[in-house]
């Protein structure tokens, strides 16, 4: 597939928006403008470096882009929205090309748009019930809400934006556990009231999953790290190096330390091993360790310590977002062939659309309805190989889903040096294992109430170790939550 | 910053450091370990915590020059910091009175056994310690120990001290004897711990071993740490880092660290040309 250049778009979206403006536009006139296509950095340059894909639309773009919105009454996309923020207004905004204020709209309910405009699943969120998208028939053609999100947020982060004002010192103070998304937006909006408030965060960084795990490719370091700048401007603590069971007892920060409420955002854990014979063997990572020796650790870098293995044949297991970074990853570290094995179709992968669509441009191979069985090694303990079975699709499930049935003698092997398991996450077992009284689920995720505050008074929970692997929006949106309830908590005494 | 307060070498590779963390020091129980980085470029290794002083604040880390990060370590000098040290992390040691308990260390292995034995004596029982080391003078922590220990022997490969075998000679022995001891702990090579859980198997002796697997973040997140045990896969940093002797699988876990090793002792090399400690040992 190849792109228009970013200058091409850009052109034309000036000539568009010229013979737009000043015209009473009525809704087939907006339907009729053609979607804009977001610029990206040409696939085959791309897959030999880790800068980012997408390049953000122009300003012309952005509001041509914009003019397609039917401003809909019943503003079916904010249902979509699992923060409700006020599409139709912001991209108004965008539409008259005040971005200042279209920004603005979307800082009412989302505190991190330059992040999720990048790794928000629109396509399965807001852009699914776009009237747009609809009456074109094609969840692709409706209005690019994310893209221009993720405009108006850049716009602003050029302006170099100050740190939000901080009330008056109130002398409670607050303990916010991981530096995760849901951990970051509690840290700010409990600070903002004038709360003292302490990040401890276990790795040498903060930043969580956006930190270590979603790669540079697709959301810059840079932008979670001026967040994090934001934070300590507005005089939040930092305490890296810190893991809240160990290196001290969750209840000792309340009844030792004398903090006054605590929220734990402390992510997934876990990862999930397939059990098949050979997976122990040198060359099986989990995308976790994968992802986290590369983003983290530098390990493409060569002045990096941490060793990862130069691998030419890659196979990951998995079909969802953390497959398929793991898989792009892995090209840009130089291997020649990468595969993705999924036991579905492409229809039932969970992954973003964009993300597929961008693995497949960069030569990432998609093998379906197959699925490992079973990793061969040499006598050295390296893996050699991987013995895969083919499936097809049964009978639906309790879900709806189609099954994957195995077919009978369908074993083939292919040769390998490298394994990836994208499988899934179970809990993190550190702070449920050392906190006495602290109730979870079945799966042993942290259960809460509506407040967002677990079975222990003044502790609060919110983000993947509450929802288990969930996404940055659903985290931030319970961080949201959970803040306004310590707020009303703090206020009150 | 945690600064170095105190640095010895205890043999040509094997160093001990004291090191400031008040935090830790007050947290941590036997058996546990941190995870420690030099700079931002820099692997993160875990080590086990030989020692600490909560009043004093300070926790002991005793470390043999294996890989880049521990040759680096081994540079810091009294009064210098290091940046990222976390923990402590694992399961503390499961001890309790039973009776008599042989600790069984090898090589730098003895450094994580002392805080188990220390332990183990304070409950209240009888301590039986074997150390093995390939030559005398990589034999490190002997005055502590014999201080503390009801019976001690000393093995060494080449005979330079104590006697001329392998330590699961005198376990065995032990494990014969009229009154075999109620618990083993083996610390070392994971060769080693893996021939003392053969040995103590057919007494059916409870055996602990202490395992020291690659780690990144030390909190269940990444699966780096992933051991075998009793066909179950587990994770030493939040399960471990002591499983039982008996059911954890040696044989691929000794493939895996065998694969890292390669790359540890090009590090090896390289380090000690450019410390130039090449002429140490
Ligand atoms: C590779 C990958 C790709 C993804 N892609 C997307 C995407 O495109 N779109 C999307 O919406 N979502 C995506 N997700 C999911 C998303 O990143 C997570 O849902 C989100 O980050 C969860 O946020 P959180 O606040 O719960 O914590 P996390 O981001 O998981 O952070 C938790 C933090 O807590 C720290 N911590 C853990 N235990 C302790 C402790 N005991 N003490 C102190 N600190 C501790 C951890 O070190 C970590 O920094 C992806 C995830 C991965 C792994
Ligand atoms: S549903 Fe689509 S067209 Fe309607 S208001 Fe939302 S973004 Fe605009
Ligand atoms: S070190 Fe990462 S899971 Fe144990």
């Amino acid at each position: 597939m190849s792109h228009a250049s970013p200058a091409d778009l850009a052109a034309a979206a000036r000539a568009q928006l010229e013979s737009l403006q000043g015209r009473g536009l009525k809704p087939k006139d907006r339907m009729a403008i053609p979607a804009q296509e977001m610029p990206q950095q040409d696939p085959d340059e791309r897959s030999a470096n880790f800068a980012e894909v997408a390049l953000g639309y122009s300003p012309e773009q952005a509001q041509v882009e914009a003019m397609r919105c039917l401003q809909c009454r019943t503003a079916p996309c904010v249902e979509g929205c699992p923060v409700r923020i006020d599409i139709p207004g912001f991209v108004a905004a965008v539409a008259e090309g005040r971005f200042q204020d279209g920004i603005d709209i979307i800082k009412r309910n989302s505190l991190l748009p330059a992040i999720c405009g990048r790794v928000c699943p629109q396509e399965t969120q807001c852009q699914a019930p776009c009237t747009v998208g609809k009456a074109l028939k094609d969840v692709d053609q409706a209005v690019s809400i994310g893209r221009l999100e993720r405009f108006v947020a850049d716009f602003e982060r050029q302006q170099k934006p100050h740190a939000p004002a901080v009330a008056p010192a109130t002398g409670k103070r607050v303990a916010v556990v991981g530096s995760g998304p849901a951990s970051l937006v509690v840290a700010a909006d409990v600070r903002r009231e004038g709360h003292e408030v302490t990040i401890l965060e276990a790795f040498h960084k903060p930043g969580g999953v956006m930190i270590y795990g979603i790669p540079e490719f697709r959301l810059p370091k840079a932008i979670v790290e001026e967040e994090i700048r934001t934070l300590i401007d507005m005089g939040v603590t930092i305490r890296c190096d810190y893991v809240v069971g160990r290196t001290r007892k969750l209840h000792d920060l309340i009844d030792q330390d004398g903090y006054d409420a605590v929220f734990v955002g402390t992510g997934a854990g876990l990862p999930v091993f397939m059990n098949i014979e050979g997976e122990h063997l040198v060359g099986v990572f989990s995308a976790n360790e994968y992802l986290t020796r590369v983003n983290l650790m530098k390990a493409y870098d060569d002045r990096a310590d941490t060793p990862i293995m130069r691998s030419r044949r890659v196979a990951v297991l998995g079909g969802g977002n953390v497959a398929m970074d793991a898989a792009r990853t892995a090209r840009r570290l130089g291997a020649e062939s990468v595969r993705i094995i999924y036991r579905r179709t492409e229809q039932e992968m969970p992954a973003r659309v964009e993300e597929v669509a961008h693995a497949k441009e960069e030569g990432i191979e998609f093998c379906l309805l197959q699925n490992a069985s079973r990793v061969l090694g040499d006598e050295y303990g390296c893996v050699t190989g991987l013995e895969c079975l083919r499936y097809q699709l049964g009978e639906p499930d309790d879900s709806g889903r189609r099954r994957p049935v195995e077919i009978p003698d369908s074993a083939f092997t292919i040769d390998l040096d490298t394994v990836i398991v994208a499988i899934g996450n179970n809990s993190n077992p550190l702070i449920t294992q050392t906190t006495p009284g602290i109730d979870t689920n079945r799966w042993g995720n942290i259960t809460i109430d509506d407040d967002g505050q677990t079975s222990i008074d003044g502790i609060y929970a919110g983000g993947d170790i509450v929802l288990g692997a969930a996404t940055v929006i659903l985290a931030m949106g319970q961080g949201r939550r959970a803040a306004a309830a310590i707020n009303r908590r703090l206020a009150g005494g | 910053m945690h600064r170095i307060m105190r640095k010895q070498q205890l043999s040509a590779e094997v160093f001990r450091l004291e090191v400031a963390a008040p935090e830790i020091a007050r947290e941590r129980q036997p058996g546990q370990f941190v995870i420690l980085q030099l700079h931002d470029y820099s692997e993160r290794i875990p080590l086990t915590i030989a020692d600490a002083d909560a009043a004093a604040g300070t926790i002991t880390l005793i470390f043999q020059t294996v890989g880049r990060t521990t040759h680096l370590l081994a540079d810091l000098a009294e009064g210098e910091a290091i940046p990222h040290l976390v923990g402590p992390l694992g399961q503390p040691t499961h001890i309790e009175q039973v009776g008599t308990v042989v600790c069984v260390g090898g090589g730098i292995g003895v450094a994580p056994l002392h805080p188990i034995a220390q332990g183990f004596k304070q409950a209240g029982n009888r301590l039986v310690v074997i150390m093995g080391a390939r030559s005398k003078d990589l034999l490190i922590l002997e005055d502590e120990m014999r201080a503390m220990a009801d019976e001690l022997v000393i093995c060494t490969d080449d005979g330079s001290y104590g006697r001329q075998d392998l330590v699961t000679a005198p376990l065995l022995e032990y494990c014969q004897a009229a009154e075999p001891p109620a618990a083993v702990v083996a610390i070392g090579p994971p060769v080693m711990m893996k021939f003392c859980a053969q040995t103590t198997r057919p007494f059916a002796i409870p055996t602990t071993v202490s395992l020291n697997t690659i780690m990144i973040d030390g909190t269940g997140m990444c699966g780096g740490c992933r051991v075998n045990v009793g066909g179950k896969t587990l994770f030493t940093c939040v399960d471990g880092p002591e499983f039982d002797g008996h059911a954890v699988d040696f044989d691929t876990l000794i493939l895996r660290l065998g694969a890292y090793k390669a790359r540890e002792a090009e590090d090896h090399h390289r380090c000690h040309l450019e410390l130039g400690l090449e002429g140490a040992h």
